[in-house]
């Protein structure tokens, strides 16, 4: 809302500069966003009058002007337009002048002739021929005596182009300070001054209104109200400079006397108005009804607009004459030829004026008033104002009486002044006197303790709303601030304290902590490739996505992962380890709420990463999650990952997770050319599985003995087949076996390979001999032995 | 005899002077005290001594052997110390060759100023809780007094999944479910992502986080919440902070405030970063309204609260100068490395 500070003055006077207005305007919660004085780029431009016009000697086209500023010496401009005249008033740009868009004007010689400046036209002033339609586009503005003629007077004064706009954030409860006399009462009320409210009259006129109109609502749950008037005899001109000077400084551009009349009112008090042309409205009707099946309108603008049964329209006899509230009918608009005009004052549902606009895709000025729900209570004065402005600019003959149409008055809200209840909940101490006192600066009355609030205050229902109007009048900045009393505990859920650890021991080991969207293109899961029938693609779909790309919620974070990925390499970082502990969201149906799971997300890429740094990430994550039985085992069937690089997860028979190298395909859609590793874990079951309360084993007191073996076996026998081998085999003396070496090459034959272990071998209660060592490793290689490992000789 | 024995010494002295290295060391231990050496064939002729000069010769030989055996040890060890010093000379390496890297995890700064935020508040008393991010019509709006027809839920705003499930626009919805699950009094705050239907620019994006807060007691008051949210704010940005509150519009608070701190670049003179104003919102908040106590099952007679609603972006961009939102969720690792 762009709100004219010379308008603001008309009801109410505010002496602050703009900075104080700004900030004390914001503080009592009209938030001021920012203001701009009208022509505040132009300097040292003043009204000039042509004394005298004589062709310049060298030129065909050049005018060598006289122009009288006002001082002793007429001043000598050069001018190239050519609707001047003696006798006419021009502003003047002098020497070292700025006009609008931030040329400098200087002195110069234009053919050997000075120039000591330049006449200016509508467009160097920042002006259009809205704002003043006497004058011409193309050529120098002529001023006439709509304007005060003082000679050398800054034009901005001459113009009354020094208005100030202010442009306020009006929140979405306050619709009555979409309008000057609502924002003028906060004015008051913050600055303490006086605020009167406009009290339109109008002088008798001529017949009866119900001989023209008559007007039924079809649909009284979205039409609260209509009301009409009708004048006649309707003299379309030039709305006067004050009222045209209101409009511009509040961002709209001045028409015709009438249309100017409905932006006014709309603009002053909130209300938006229309006017049709009673010729085109047949029959003489206007009914307020749903529009039929299959119906269209050609609107103002033009657009032939098809509509629907719950769209609102103002009919006549026949067919649609407008979009209720958002907008007239082509025929319906006020034209040249117009005779007699029936105003609209209506007041229509919020939400259906919204939501038809938003159908057919066309806010408007009046739609977005609307959609913030009116009070049917001031579409009378609205009318009235109308009509009266009609008379004050003699526009029309107005017709005796208006037809007003209102199904369903709304009681004003009334509530009990709890003073008591008010302090507490606001941490103040005001007296019941010094309530009231704000109340009624702001429209409210207060009588025998009870509160009524204002017609135009839609959003007064509790006693909470009334602490608000007190606090804000008061002053938010003299509410005291308290520290909260009490104890509270606060400790950190078992959930919450293990995110952290999980958390900062992926950051330890490397990987660094990534955010990425929780929607994804339903196209990724092709792209990783998964199985047409797979669970993963059951995502949970948004309705109105913003795009494709962000369409589906993900039930896996690999596509994310691949993303990031994808983009790292594009930028040619050689190498990069990231994590995220990323939701996914499983669908439950459209009756339950999805299962929203943490799984932690880890990828990485680059010289140093294989599968196996990757398993150590995981193995190490295991062991600050004091994680001891889990099972890595190959897994060839998953299609996001390489068949021969991959590695479910399971601890205790639950699968908890996979590792794996990305499979070339995959990577192919990504365009990661490197190899890139990923793994996921279940949040949950980590959680489940972890085993943090870690207790002392005393220190092994005797010494180990260490054996080393190596054995060959077929190539395709998994070293954790041969460990567990190594462990039944030895026995319980067996502390650690660990692996050391695998060899493949002809030494050991095709399709084999040798592998090498060291045993550590220890006893809790003595120290070992080397007989019992050498024993515990004869078992060992018999039990490999038994599943086809024989040693190396 | 005794004469000769202290010549000697002499002799030695000035020979350890001159030697420099281990190998002439040697021959001169073995040339003084060695079986063939001076000291032994001085001892030999004692025989040829009265047996009074016996032993003073013989006293005097074994002095003088002690102190040429010292003298060499103290040599050996400075030719020691000597050759060591060489040895580390000649290992010298160059200093300034950059370390060999750790392999360091960065943590995303949406995190870091998050764990700031929680630690704030948890020193306040405040528990940390959580809802779904895909929630009902119910919790996001209906309970939170924006009922159907109100603006905020246009569907500009909102992701749908159906006509009752989508995506939550706020962190709000926390409120209610806190409110059904526990019993006044408490304090929360409930960080978490939300979602709206904005499209990505520097300062959009259709995902994003808030940290919502919620305080429900007997006697709550807005000097409460001002108090709170102000320590909120010095704890974050400094005791100088200043900060201001506004009033402004929630329907599910009311009175509702927004809450201005002073300029963290100009300290409220006016800049580029707070537009000229001195002040940058970072958060909105006010009493809980009452409908919204009673949706969430609360004695409006006994309880009362207040709730805010924090953007994590708006914080962790300004306390870090990031003046394009896409960073964050970029995850180039050359911006995740600078934190």
């Amino acid at each position: 809302m762009i709100l004219s500070k010379r308008w603001l003055n008309d009801y109410c006077k505010v002496e602050a500069d703009d900075r104080e207005f700004f900030e004390k305007m914001t503080l009592s919660g009209s938030k001021v966003e920012c203001w701009e004085k009208e022509g505040e780029e132009l300097k040292n431009i003043v009204l000039g009058k042509v004394l005298s016009l004589e062709k310049h000697p060298d030129s065909d086209h050049l005018w060598i002007c006289q122009i009288d500023i006002g001082a002793d010496e007429p001043v000598q401009i050069v001018t190239g337009a050519q609707n001047l005249k003696e006798g006419d008033y021009v502003p003047a740009a002098l020497h070292k002048s700025v006009v609008a868009g931030g040329q400098k004007i200087t002195r110069g010689k234009l053919r050997g002739v000075m120039s000591n400046g330049m006449l200016c036209s509508l467009g160097e002033l920042g002006l259009t021929v809205n704002d003043f339609p006497n004058a011409i586009e193309d050529g120098i503005m002529v001023i006439d005596d709509e304007c005060d003629l003082t000679l050398g007077k800054d034009i901005r004064d001459v113009l009354r182009f020094n208005d100030t706009k202010y442009e306020f954030e009006i929140t979405s409860n306050r619709s009555d300070c979409l309008s000057v006399t609502g924002l003028a009462r906060e004015a008051a009320a913050t600055f303490g001054t006086d605020f009167e409210m406009p009290k339109p009259e109008v002088k008798g006129g001529h017949g009866d209104v119900n001989d023209f109109l008559k007007v039924k609502i079809h649909e009284p749950s979205l039409c609260y109200r209509y009301c009409g008037a009708v004048v006649e005899n309707v003299r379309i001109k030039q709305s006067p400079l004050w009222l045209r000077e209101r409009l511009r400084a509040s961002g709209v551009r001045p028409i015709n006397n009438i249309v100017d009349i409905t932006n006014f009112v709309m603009l002053e008090l909130g209300q938006p108005m229309h006017a049709f042309d009673l010729r085109y409205l047949e029959g003489n009707e206007v009914n307020v009804r749903r529009a039929a099946k299959g119906e269209t309108i050609t609107t103002l603008d033009g657009e032939e607009r098809d509509l629907s049964e719950d769209m609102l329209v103002i009919a006549d006899d026949k067919k649609p004459v407008a979009v209720a509230g958002v907008m007239g009918g082509e025929y319906s608009g006020i034209m040249d030829d117009t005779t007699t005009i029936v105003f609209e004052s209506a007041c229509f549902n919020g939400f259906s004026v919204r939501s038809t606009a938003k159908t057919l895709g066309m806010r408007t000025e009046s739609s977005s008033r609307y959609e913030k729900e009116l009070n049917p209570e001031s579409c009378m004065l609205c009318l009235t104002r109308a009509l009266e402005l009609v008379q004050t600019l003699d526009a029309g003959d107005v017709v005796n009486g208006t037809v007003d149409v209102f199904p369903t008055p709304k009681e004003p809200v009334k509530l009990p002044l709890d003073a008591d209840w008010i302090n507490k909940f606001i941490g103040i101490e005001l007296s019941e006197q010094e309530m009231t006192a704000i109340l009624q600066k702001i429209g409210f009355t207060v009588e025998n303790g009870i509160i009524t609030a204002p017609y135009f205050r839609n959003d007064i229902e509790h006693q909470a709303d009334i602490s608000e109007e007190i606090a804000r009048f008061y002053g938010f900045d003299k509410i005291p601030d308290w520290k909260l009393r009490g104890v509270a505990e606060a400790m950190l859920t078992d959930e919450q304290e293990f995110d952290k650890l999980l958390e900062s021991t992926m950051r330890s080991i490397g990987y660094s902590e990534i955010s990425t969207f929780s929607f994804i293109s339903p196209k990724a899961y092709d792209k990783i490739a998964l199985a047409p029938d797979s669970e993963l693609r059951k995502s949970i779909v948004i309705s109105n996505p913003l795009g494709e790309d962000t369409s589906v919620m993900r039930t896996t974070a690999i596509p994310s992962m691949l993303e990031v990925i994808a983009r790292n390499y594009n930028y040619r970082t050689p190498a990069a380890k990231f994590y995220e502990n990323a939701t996914t969201y499983a669908s439950n149906g459209t009756e339950e709420l999805p299962d929203e799971n943490k799984m932690l997300t880890f990828g990485e890429y680059g010289a140093g990463s294989d599968f196996y740094t990757a398993k150590g990430a995981v193995e190490a994550l295991f062991k600050v999650l004091g994680i001891e039985n889990a099972r890595f085992t190959a897994l060839k069937n998953n299609p996001t990952f390489h068949p021969g690089r991959t590695a479910e997860i399971s601890i205790d028979g639950e699968k908890i997770g996979v590792i794996g190298e990305i499979h070339p395909k995959v990577c192919k859609n990504y365009k990661i050319g490197a190899k890139t590793y990923i793994g996921y874990l279940s949040w949950n079951e980590l959680f489940k599985f972890k085993n943090t309360n870690k207790v002392y084993k005393q220190l092994p007191k005797f010494p180990a003995l260490t054996r080393d073996l190596a054995v060959v076996c077929d190539k395709k026998t998994e070293v954790a087949v041969l460990e567990n081998a190594i462990r039944q085999g030895a026995g319980k003396m067996l502390e650690k076996v660990e692996l050391f070496d695998i060899f493949e090459g002809a030494q050991v034959g095709a399709g084999k390979k040798s592998v090498a272990f060291s045993l550590v071998l220890r006893s809790p209660e003595r120290t070992l001999t080397d007989s019992e060592a050498d024993n515990a490793l004869n078992k060992a290689l018999e039990a490999l032995k038994a599943i086809g490992a024989v040693i190396r000789s | 005899m005794l004469k000769k024995l202290d010549e000697i010494k002499q002799q030695a002295v000035e020979e350890l002077d001159k030697i420099e290295n281990k190998a002439d060391l040697e021959s001169l231990r073995v040339a003084k005290l060695g079986k063939k050496g001076v000291i032994t064939s001085i001892l030999k002729q004692m025989g040829s001594l009265s047996a009074e000069e016996r032993p003073i010769v013989g006293q005097k030989a074994n002095q003088i052997r002690s102190e040429i055996d010292a003298l060499i040890k103290q040599k050996q060890a400075e030719l020691q110390e000597a050759e060591q010093n060489l040895k580390l000379e000649m290992e010298t390496i160059d200093v300034t060759i950059p370390g060999k890297e750790a392999e360091i995890g960065h943590t995303h700064p949406l995190s870091i100023v998050l764990d700031e935020v929680k630690d704030i508040f948890r020193g306040m008393g405040f528990d940390i809780v959580e809802g779904p991010e895909v929630e009902w019509d119910y919790y996001n709006f209906e309970a939170l007094n924006i009922p159907k027809g109100h603006p905020a839920r246009d569907t500009q705003d909102t992701f749908y999944i159906t006509e009752n499930m989508l995506l939550r626009t706020q962190t709000s919805p926390v409120q209610i479910r806190t409110m059904e699950k526990r019993k006044p009094p408490f304090r929360v705050i409930a960080p978490g992502r939300v979602y709206r239907s904005d499209a990505v620019d520097a300062t959009h994006s259709p995902l994003f986080h808030q940290i919502e807060g919620l305080v429900l007691d007997e006697g709550i008051t807005m000097a409460d919440l001002k108090g709170t949210l102000e320590t909120f704010a010095k704890k974050l940005y400094g005791e100088e902070t200043k900060t201001r509150f506004r009033p402004h519009h929630f329907p599910f608070t009311e009175p509702s405030c927004e809450m201005d701190v002073s300029c963290f670049k100009c300290g409220g003179k006016g800049c580029s970063m707070c537009k000229g104003e001195g002040w940058i919102e970072i958060l909105g908040g006010g009493m809980v309204h009452p409908k919204v106590l009673k949706n969430g099952g609360v004695d409006t007679d006994k309880f009362s609260g207040f709730a805010f609603g924090i953007g994590l972006e708006r914080l962790v961009m300004f306390r870090f100068g990031i003046d394009d939102m896409r960073l964050l969720y970029e995850n180039n690792i050359k911006f995740l490395e600078q934190f």
